[in-house]
């Protein structure tokens, strides 16, 4: 029985790692290669021994694909092709291979040059790993062998995310990754077509909850900022450098050219900069408004955002500062956060130990920071929510569905939904928990022509009510299936036809003449079959169909008449019924 | 299947292409020759144009003298300039269900196809091919718009009238069909009916074919498409280069087993090298300038000009031009380089590679930005107040007949220091240069022309194979001009088929197969025998369902369970379907064999004669008699319904069923 296996190594009732194994008619796919923000030791990358142990991952996968260049889905990639080793095709879109490499190698940076690890991938293998990267158009169908393709769908979560379709035969799955089905201020909604997989893989962070709409969470956020400002508080906001932070330039940019602020606006130098290039030049895979203005004014060249330099943190007066990292745990956005945290006037936003209230920190040195200033958390992730998977759901019309990237009681929720709106089957597999899917494909094979055109054109006669039955011959060689007609079958295989012939003796009491019992005879199956063609021809006998019958003398009983009727075979229904009703005598003629 | 010919220009192509149940066109040219009989349309009166002498016949009749302009010998309208439509008559337009387009320059015609003959198709092009092509509509509008001329001639349109006059006037085809230029609205109407594609995206019409554009190197977004079904397969190939230039390469592999291949827009200069062309624009514009003349380049506002601004770029500071002005003047200018910079995934690999960096991929940023190119939406306005001379100028029409380039012809025609550079090759220059003679300006004539010349395209055929190769007929013969080179002519086995305008071809294949789906549990009913070594059969009874073009084979429904009692009753009155058919037999009955088995079913008094051909099994008992030959077996019986199925299946023991 031909079957779907899925073994998430990562993101399988967890946000971070993510990590897909998906077997699929024989071909295997890994979905993603993440890290996990969460751990610094082992667990922090997927465990890539379970996907084989003696043989070499190249000869076990199929292909890899990676659905955007969050290192949650890549951060573990060059680990894994060239410290574990694999060599086969990685599939992601061009944005994705643009920035990806940018964000491993900071990513490596950080834990080896900060945090002094050893045993971590070098810049060298960062680019060898993406010497081994195949870059995929949005909706183009890519090849991966002869059997296996995918396809890449818009997700708008960040530049250049996608959702991937793989395909074998009849049979496809489709892996969200990360997705949004609103349109934000600088990025499109996540759009798929009615591509009816057997499975969706897909993301549910929000899993239960309903969002309010965008433009409250933005009012929010300006209303608060610019109260801040007002006041002449220092605002600091920690973000990443690339995808969410476009999005609050875009939207303080615009805020701040309508209420004409002078406040100053900063961007932490460096990887940031570069990123607003990046969205400069890929701007086809941003939102439809910006794509439409950007000959008159490409959003991405802010009037009012200025490059940050570190100097700028001690300056008098309000101003807003955009600094990396966005966790507040190291960097450039933790040395203004100890600068600014002791004044009350000042906002920042995000930090997890800040959030959960605490308000007296212990930082290096044994020093404690006293947090007086305001802070705010404004989720603006571009994560689709409840709703919003549902409707992606609907989009899709898979036959299952299956969660990852969220938290176990969330998807709980999220599973009953599903299943009860959709009436599908919803797993929710931990890591290194396998769902096995049973699947039912259809065989492809090549119809004659002429066969079918013969069994169309029936098909569109008046009585097509009843099912007709289409009687064919499968040749089979090699894997060549071809269904053609009886006929031509025979013929192909140089076979003759067998033909058997039925005649039956009806006899009947009829003193008249064979002509006369002949005539009353064609009368009356012509009343009996009005569907069927009946006809009396010149020489005496009767047809219905081809089936013929003859009225002939008995030799012996000149009251009685013999009827033959004969059939061959392929008639032999019709010809079994015209024998049974023959033998149930005439209707009295009327005289 | 058939293949309708619309357009006679072989690099501005429009068939229509009758595949399955679908109709295709292929591509959507604007013929715009017709133009070149026109007097240019100067942006600012010129008294030169609105004094030439009125045209008058041989005999002196001077009627049409308003209509028809005189210019060193050559006869001119005018008028509002007019376009050569691809035939709308061969073939009712609003039959097609969809337009593919292979490229931007491919597609100019669309407004007058989309908006005027009841079209309500889709239009299948890349994103690029759309945002460019926009921007050369916009442009072609533009120039024609804003210098609004009163007089539109049609007297001379008159066929008695036009064979009176000159050539090429005379010659003119289908002049009574020649359109005046669309309105932005209807170009906007006509490009929202467009549905963006990306390269190697499967797109299903209706179900029965399966279009797919490829990549074919010759411009941004440029496309061939293949259509096909499962058992067949047309590549339209339309405007391919392989040469590296700014786009993608051509995907050649993906043309593979094609049935048919129809071929248009190879190079309209076959004899000229484009790296050679390049060299020589750059030395003759550099010599030029040195000397203190200005040099016009006419262009169209996207494609070549960025590979010779990229050519410029590394020359100019070499050849010590890095103090003279480049302008690029069109109503697209700015919206053209713009464009450029963010179609990444549709470039060339280095360029990809830039932008990963992320840098501009075309260097005319770095220009723009050391203000060594200026680019003006047109000649009025900041261009005046910034010009300088002596300058290299880029700006439309190709023509000559529109836009600013009329203005720079006559403002620099009448000195010798001044060049004009030809660089687009779908005008003779010659022709495009007719009004403004006498002209003392130098004129160059450097085509670049980066389509397939023929030594490419025997090469591509011989790699890619198709078993037919469909053509415009001047592919099929050497070019007027150079008979004698036979090498300029596609050479290829079986001969390729070729078309002109107008005409209707029946493309050579026939369609034999379909695809059709066994669905699983009908597949496990199946029971195969094999007939040969690795051959075998199952016969297939089966329900055919057809729901949008796609063909479905589901299990028989079960028979309705007769209970017990009805039996009879029901076999009697119930009439039969007739066109339940029963398999054909195959195989020969074994006498012995036959009337052992006979014996063994309780059957006695059997005898058996012999006959010319085979046997008869008599029962004598049973008053049944049967024939057996070869081929056949006839079986006699009274109306005895249980010994005849009885006979029935012991004879089928022996037959084959298909």
């Amino acid at each position: 029985m031909p079957e779907i296996r899925v073994t998430p190594l990562g993101a399988g009732q967890d946000v971070g790692r993510s990590c897909i194994l998906v077997s699929i008619a024989g071909k295997n796919v890994m979905l993603d290669c993440g890290m996990h923000m969460g751990f610094n030791d082992d667990r922090r990358f997927p465990d890539f021994s379970y996907i084989t142990r003696n043989g070499r991952l190249t000869d076990f996968l199929d292909c890899v694909i990676i659905s955007h260049f969050h290192l949650d889905h890549c951060g573990a990639l060059p680990y894994f092709s060239e410290m574990v080793g694999y060599d086969g095709p990685i599939y992601m879109t061009h944005p994705t291979q643009a920035i990806c490499p940018i964000l491993l190698e900071d990513y490596r940076k950080i834990a080896v040059d900060k945090k002094g690890e050893a045993n971590f991938f070098t810049s060298q293998m960062i680019k060898d790993c993406m010497k081994k990267v195949v870059a995929v158009h949005l909706h183009q169908t890519v090849q991966v062998d002869d059997e296996l393709e995918i396809k890449a769908y818009y997700a708008g979560h960040v530049l250049g995310a996608a959702m991937f379709q793989i395909k074998v035969g009849s049979e496809s799955v489709v892996y969200t990754g990360d997705y949004n089905m609103t349109p934000d201020r600088h990025l499109g909604a996540a759009w798929i077509d009615r591509c009816r997989p057997n499975l969706l893989i897909t993301e549910s962070t929000y899993a239960t909850t309903i969002r309010d709409s965008k433009r409250c969470r933005e009012r929010d956020f300006l209303k608060k900022v610019h109260e801040a400002v007002e006041h002449g508080g220092k605002v600091l906001i920690p973000v990443f450098a690339l995808g969410r932070a476009q999005e609050l330039c875009i939207l303080l940019e615009t805020f701040w050219e309508r209420m004409n602020l002078k406040a100053p606006i900063y961007f932490s130098t460096g990887l940031t900069e570069k990123a607003n290039h990046y969205y400069k030049l890929f701007i086809t895979w941003t939102n439809q408004k910006i794509r439409k203005t950007f000959v008159q004014r490409n959003m991405f060249e802010f009037k009012h955002i200025k490059a940050f330099d570190r100097a700028f943190a001690d300056n008098p007066g309000p101003m807003v500062v955009f600094a990396t990292p966005g966790m507040l745990h190291a960097g450039q956005s933790l040395q203004i956060f100890r600068k600014w945290a002791g004044n009350e006037k000042n906002m920042g936003t995000v930090g997890h130990k800040i959030l959960s209230g605490q308000r007296k920190l212990e930082m290096e040195g044994r020093q404690v920071l006293e947090v007086k200033m305001q802070v705010e958390y404004m989720s603006f992730s571009a994560h689709a929510d409840a709703k919003g998977i549902m409707q992606l759901v609907g989009q899709a019309e898979p036959e299952s569905v299956l969660l990852v990237h969220g938290e176990a009681k969330k998807m709980e929720f999220l599973k009953q939904k599903i299943e009860q709106e959709f009436r599908v089957n919803c797993y929710m597999p931990a890591n290194g928990e396998t769902v096995t899917l049973p699947t039912s494909p259809s065989i492809p094979v090549g119809i004659s022509l002429g066969l079918l055109k013969r069994e169309m054109a029936q098909g569109l006669l008046p009585d097509a009510k009843k099912p007709r039955l289409l009687h064919g011959t499968l040749i089979m060689k090699d894997s060549n299936f071809r269904l053609v007609s009886s006929e031509q079958a025979l013929k192909e295989l140089g076979l003759a036809e067998h033909q058997l012939r039925f005649t039956c003796r009806v006899h009947l009491h009829d003193p008249r003449k064979e002509q006369e019992t002949a005539m009353r005879v064609y009368s009356h199956l012509k009343s009996v079959l009005k569907d069927h063609c009946v006809q009396h021809l010149p020489d005496g006998s009767v047809t219905v169909e081809s089936i013929l019958i003859q009225a002939a003398a008995h030799s012996e009983d000149p009251g009685t008449k013999v009827l033959l009727v004969s059939w061959t075979y392929q008639d032999e229904e019709l010809g079994s019924y015209l024998t049974s009703l023959l033998k149930k005598g005439l209707p009295q003629a009327p005289s | 299947m058939k293949l309708y010919c619309l357009s006679g220009h072989p690099t501005l192509p429009c068939n229509v292409l009758k595949f399955k149940s679908t109709t295709i066109m292929l591509d959507c040219g604007l013929d715009m020759t017709s133009t070149l009989n026109f007097l240019p349309l100067p942006l600012v009166q010129s008294p030169r144009l609105s004094n030439l002498p009125g045209w008058s016949l041989k005999d002196g009749n001077a009627f049409l003298d308003k209509e028809l302009k005189e210019c060193s010998g050559h006869v001119f309208v005018d008028s509002v300039p007019e376009f050569c439509l691809p035939e709308t008559e061969l073939i009712d337009l609003s039959t097609v269900d969809v337009i593919l387009i292979s490229n931007y320059h491919c597609m100019m015609a669309l407004p007058y196809i989309t908006e005027h003959t009841g079209f309500s198709g889709t239009v299948y092009a890349t994103e690029p091919t759309v945002q460019i092509g926009r921007l050369l509509m916009e442009e072609l509008v533009n120039f024609i718009e804003r210098v609004p001329k009163a007089q539109s001639a049609s007297l001379w349109k008159n066929k008695d009238i036009q064979r009176l006059l000159p050539s090429p006037l005379k010659d003119a085809v289908e002049v009574s069909t020649w359109r005046r230029c669309y309105t932005m609205q209807e170009v906007n109407s006509a490009l929202s009916k467009i549905q963006l594609v990306g390269y190697s995206q499967k797109i299903e019409l209706f179900g029965a074919v399966q279009v797919t554009p490829l990549s074919s190197g010759y411009a941004l977004g440029s496309s061939n498409w293949i259509i096909q079904s499962h058992y067949e397969k047309v590549s339209y190939v339309s405007g391919s280069s392989l040469l590296t230039t700014h786009p993608q390469p051509m995907d050649q592999a993906s043309l593979k087993n094609s049935d048919v291949l129809i071929l248009t827009g190879l190079t309209q200069i076959p004899t000229a090298n484009p790296d050679g062309m390049v060299g020589e624009f750059c030395s003759n514009l550099a010599l030029t300038v040195r000397n203190g003349g200005n040099v016009l380049v006419p262009c169209y506002p996207s494609g070549v000009i960025y590979d010779l601004l990229e050519c410029l770029y590394q020359y100019i500071d070499s050849a010590g031009l890095s103090n003279i002005p480049f302008y690029f003047i069109s109503p697209v200018a700015n919206s053209s380089l713009e464009f450029s910079q963010i179609f990444a995934e549709w470039l060339c690999h280095n360029k990809q590679t830039k932008v990963y960096l992320p840098e501009p991929p075309f260097p005319h940023a770095e220009l723009i930005q050391t203000n060594k190119l200026k680019h003006y939406p047109s000649l009025h306005g900041d261009f005046s107040s910034d010009f300088r001379q002596p300058c290299v100028v880029f700006t439309g029409h190709p023509s000559l007949r529109f836009g600013d380039v009329v203005h720079f012809m006559e403002l620099w025609g009448k000195s010798s220091l001044n060049t004009v550079i030809f660089t687009e090759p779908d005008f003779s220059y010659l022709e495009a240069l007719a009004p403004y003679q006498p002209l003392a300006m130098k004129c160059i004539y450097c085509p670049i022309d980066t389509r397939l010349n023929f030594i490419q395209v025997s090469k591509l055929l011989k790699e890619v194979q198709p078993l037919h190769v469909v053509c415009p007929e001047q592919y099929t013969q050497p070019p007027p001009a150079q008979s004698h080179r036979m090498d300029l002519m596609i050479d290829c086995q079986p001969p390729a088929m070729s078309y002109r305008r107008a005409e209707v071809l029946a493309l050579p294949f026939k369609r034999r197969y379909e695809k059709i789906e066994i669905m699983p549990e009908l597949a496990d009913a199946l029971v195969p025998m094999e007939i040969k070594p690795g051959i075998s059969l199952a016969t297939v009874s089966a329900v055919l369902h057809t729901k949008d073009n796609k063909h479905i084979l589901q299990p028989p429904p079960r028979p309705a369970q007769p209970t017990g009692g009805k039996k009879r009753k029901r076999a009697t009155e119930d009439i039969p379907d007739c066109k339940v058919l029963k398999p054909l037999l195959s195989g020969s009955i074994p006498v012995e064999q036959f009337v052992q088995t006979l014996e063994k079913h309780g059957f006695s008094d059997i005898k058996v004669e012999d006959t010319a051909k085979g046997h008869i099994v008599l029962l004598q008992e049973a008053e049944t008699l049967i024939q057996i030959e070869e081929d056949s077996t006839h079986i006699i019986c009274d109306n005895d319904e249980m010994l005849r199925v009885r006979l029935r299946d012991l004879v089928l023991k022996f037959l084959q069923k298909f």
